[in-house]
């Protein structure tokens, strides 16, 4: 059974530092198994967040040696026996103790995204879609909201007034995500540039690199997001558009 | 003593696919809604269900409809079903369905461009709406992104410790904040409970932190009746290697998809294990079995899908014989069976969870599984069309009802189950909150001693860690309340509960009460103690043997015990236990039951 030396980040927003425990891992451990047993040995008040333990709720969310990860996806035997391994909170959102972070941000530009305008159904009141047009979609919704592409977005992260202009790369693969919907009329072209301000993505994609779900964030969410509001205001598109009659609706 | 207060005309404790559901329909109905839960929106234990919802669209076998997904459900809980919840799930389960559709989730599709439906254990037809083995996942974006469009106030990190009563009805709740540990109460005409389960009590569960029988707790400390707490339900398969992972779910799709059980001779011993119950839908043989995949007309179904009460005890039985798999399970073999692009495209959550977790590629080589703790059928008792509970204002939806699975739930009729009823109990609680005329009082007096009571586990000198005893009710739980039972152990799983529970009262805390997971454990010990001692009590009680509840020492299945639910209430601080009727199924649902299918 190897022993891992764990420093881990306790604190609150006024003062914290990172304190050392020794912990033993069995095989199979992951980090949150860790943060876990020193809970239950060690430091019974140490905060974390976490519910399915499963790589699907994605509450667990932290920078393991400074990387944004899930605790609940990071293998012990990733690391070599011996290596002292810190755990910190995910950055970019105010924390609120040790592990724990204010996320609230993400829950208010959640809010502000233009729901679903359906177009009328079928005779029968249902309605049709083929596998193939939304299989880009489906791929969105693989989402678990765990906000490590927002924690690593640097527009997010290192401009806290970008925070009110800016949606981040979880929203805009929502976004792209209800503008791609097969059934969907409405158009969402001012929001996107104005209020989620997908201009000041520089398409880094660090967002993608981090998505414990490997969707491919920036090329098939935020480029076609880009590629729209170009297109926009394109006077050819636009007519294209009018004759062939897929203008969307305003928000 | 402070605390701030929230008022509202319905509030909705637990925000999985019933509480969402519930509070969408609530502020539809037009009156104000709070919606209150543990963890962080969108994180709660609906995110984890895999295979897919039921419900008779027919799109996939046309034959299919109501009246054969409401005989699937009864059989499956072996008639114990409330019959009234069994037939609205199965009438409205497809309108909302189609109602999830509407609001924006992505089923995968049939080829002609309709929602695509899978094969699940006990159900007669394809019938499980799904996305790939993320479903639950589906749903609850869906309802979550639709209900923030709805003006329903969210309370985040809310622990509800107590309902609060004004005479014979519920008035509101009192719990604390996670982030801050302060006290909060809301005022309400009526509370809906959608809190889900009880799996925590259990070591080997696959249920998350939060199903600590909070809803079930609370409406028994509020008056209400609980019935068939007795029935839980170990699904067939989890992971069991690495011991870190031991629990974690492997969907049903699984074998839906083509998967088979297999012992370590290389049998698909299921054929071993079909009851006289289910001979005559179940195959006998190996080439029917697979046949019946493509063909249902002319081959029945593989005993691979039997209801899970059955494949759960078939495993336990392969491993005590001493043919299990090198880590106490058996193999579950979809890699010879289907192409590993298939299994890639219709599983890839159970891909990705082998692979990352425990090195295995179920493409290439089997997947070793086991029984864990998943559901409990049991919970609150309610009117079956309303979801009222026993006490006034007080309405339930979602796995914290009983009634609904009988003794042994469906794989996939959980799923609808949340919206059905969740749906059902948002629009009862808003009716009965609109028709409410007089003025509800939250009286201090009962406030106070419940937050007293939070607060002293700062106080003490006395030294019990919380996780400790919630480590030994876990433990007690598995080895005596397991899927097999007998008298002796249950009862001495009883007097170690309540050994557990002097030492709760001994417990101690450190740290402050900012976001302090020691103090919140330490609190969730009341409701976790209370539903591990209503089911021991109440298994303890039934004499047979059915569904998710396996006497060693009443082996059969009993007619007489087959009419009554075990129903507990509070009298005097105690549990009480009584036998009570079922309701009579009408003559032309019973009819259903006659014709030979």
């Amino acid at each position: 059974m190897p022993t891992f030396t764990m420093k881990v980040f306790r604190g609150t927003p006024q003062s914290g530092d990172f304190k050392e425990y020794r912990v033993d891992s069995d095989e199979g451990m992951v980090v949150l198994d860790v943060i876990h047993r020193i809970q239950a040995t060690q430091a019974p008040d140490l905060a974390c967040r976490w519910n399915c333990k499963a790589g699907k709720c994605g509450s667990c969310s932290a920078e393991i040696n400074g990387k944004p990860r899930l605790m609940c996806m990071t293998r012990m035997n990733t690391f070599a026996a011996g290596e002292t391994i810190s755990v910190s909170p995910i950055r970019t959102f105010p924390l609120i103790r040790d592990l724990v972070t204010d996320v609230s941000y993400n829950y208010e530009k959640a809010k502000s995204v233009p729901p679903l305008r359906l177009k009328p159904p079928e005779p029968d009141g249902t309605y049709r879609m083929m596998q193939e047009d939304i299989d880009r979609i489906q791929e969105f919704h693989k989402c678990i909201e765990c906000f490590l592409c927002q924690d690593v977005c640097h527009v997010i992260r290192d401009h806290d007034d970008k925070k009110k202009v800016f949606a981040g790369p979880r929203f805009f693969i929502k976004i792209a995500g209800l503008d791609m919907h097969p059934l969907d009329t409405r158009d969402r072209t001012e929001f996107i540039r104005d209020t989620a301000g997908v201009g000041f993505c520089n398409i880094t994609k660090c967002c993608t690199e981090v998505c414990p779900e490997h969707i491919q964030i920036t090329d098939n969410g935020i480029i076609p997001l880009k590629e729209r509001l170009a297109d926009s205001m394109d006077p050819i598109v636009w007519l294209l558009r009018k004759f062939r009659g897929q203008r969307k609706q305003p928000a | 003593m402070d605390y701030e207060t929230h008022e509202h005309d319905v509030i909705v404790i637990g925000a999985g696919g019933a509480g969402l559901r519930a509070a969408i329909e609530v502020a539809a109905q037009g009156v104000s809604v709070g919606l209150v839960c543990k963890s962080l929106l969108g994180k709660a234990h609906t995110v984890m269900a895999e295979g897919g919802i039921a419900a008779a669209l027919g799109n996939v076998w046309p034959e299919d409809n109501w009246q054969v997904h409401f005989r699937d459900t009864m059989r499956g809980g072996k008639m114990l079903n409330n019959w009234r919840m069994a037939q609205l799930h199965a009438q409205e389960a497809p309108e909302r369905v189609l109602e999830l559709e509407r609001w924006g989730a992505l089923f995968d599709r049939t080829k002609d461009g309709r929602i695509l439906q899978r094969d699940f254990g006990g159900h007669r037809y394809a019938r499980l709406a799904h996305v790939g083995d993320r479903t639950g996942l589906e749903m609850i974006r869906t309802l979550q992104y639709h209900g923030i469009h709805q003006g329903i106030d969210v309370h985040m990190e809310c622990n509800i410790q107590r309902l609060l009563k004004d005479g014979d009805r519920v008035c509101g709740a009192v719990g604390y904040w996670r982030n801050t540990g302060q006290i909060v109460v809301f005022k309400a005409k009526a509370v809906v409970l959608a809190t889900g389960g009880i799996g925590k009590a259990w070591k080997i569960t696959s249920n998350s932190w939060e199903y600590t029988g909070d809803g079930q707790s609370l409406a028994l400390w509020a008056g209400a009746d609980l019935i068939d707490m007795e029935f839980v339900q170990f699904h067939p398969t989890h992971m069991v290697w690495p011991p870190s992972v031991a629990g974690l779910l492997v969907t049903e799709g699984v074998r839906g998809d083509g998967g088979t059980l297999k012992n370590n001779k290389g049998e698909r011993f299921m054929f071993n294990y079909i009851p006289e119950f289910f001979k005559g839908e179940t195959a006998d043989n190996e080439k029917e079995a697979d046949a019946w995949y493509e063909d249902k007309k002319n081959n029945r179904r593989t005993p691979d899908l039997l209801p899970r009460d059955e494949v759960a005890r078939a495993i336990r039985s392969e491993v005590k014989a001493g043919r299990g798999s090198p880590h106490g399970g058996v193999f579950l073999d979809i890699y010879s069976r289907r192409p590993a692009d298939y299994i890639r495209k219709r599983l890839p959550s159970m891909y990705h969870q082998f692979k990352e977790l425990a090195d295995v590629d179920i493409t290439k080589e089997p997947m070793e599984v086991g029984p864990a703790q998943h559901y409990v059928m049991g919970g609150v008792r309610v009117d079956a069309d309303s979801t009222q509970a026993t006490v006034q204002g007080l309405f339930a939806a979602g796995e914290v009802a009983g009634g609904m699975h009988g003794s042994n739930r469906l794989g996939g009729n959980s799923l609808s189950d949340l919206v059905v009823f969740g749906r059902r109990a948002g629009l009862h609680a808003a009716l009965y909150a609109k028709n409410f005329g007089g003025q509800l009082v939250v009286d201090r007096g009962q406030v106070e001693p419940v937050v007293r009571e939070m607060l002293e586990p700062f106080e003490r000198s006395a030294s019990e860690n919380p996780y400790a005893i919630q480590a030994d009710l876990q433990e007690t739980m598995h080895t005596l309340v397991g899927i097999i039972r007998t008298e002796s152990e249950l009862k001495e799983a009883l007097k170690k509960i309540e050994a557990l529970k002097e030492r709760a009262k001994k417990v101690r805390v450190e740290g402050g009460r900012t976001y302090n997971p020691g103090w919140h454990t330490a609190l969730d010990l009341r409701s976790l103690l209370t539903v591990a001692e209503c089911s021991a009590l109440a298994a303890l009680e039934r004499k047979e043997s059915r569904g998710g509840h396996t006497r060693e020492d009443h082996p059969y299945t009993d007619d007489q015990w087959g009419k009554v639910n075990v129903v507990l209430r509070l009298k005097d601080g105690h549990v009480q236990i009584s036998k009570e009727p079922l309701p009579e199924m009408p003559a032309e649902l019973k009819a259903l039951f006659q014709e030979r299918k």
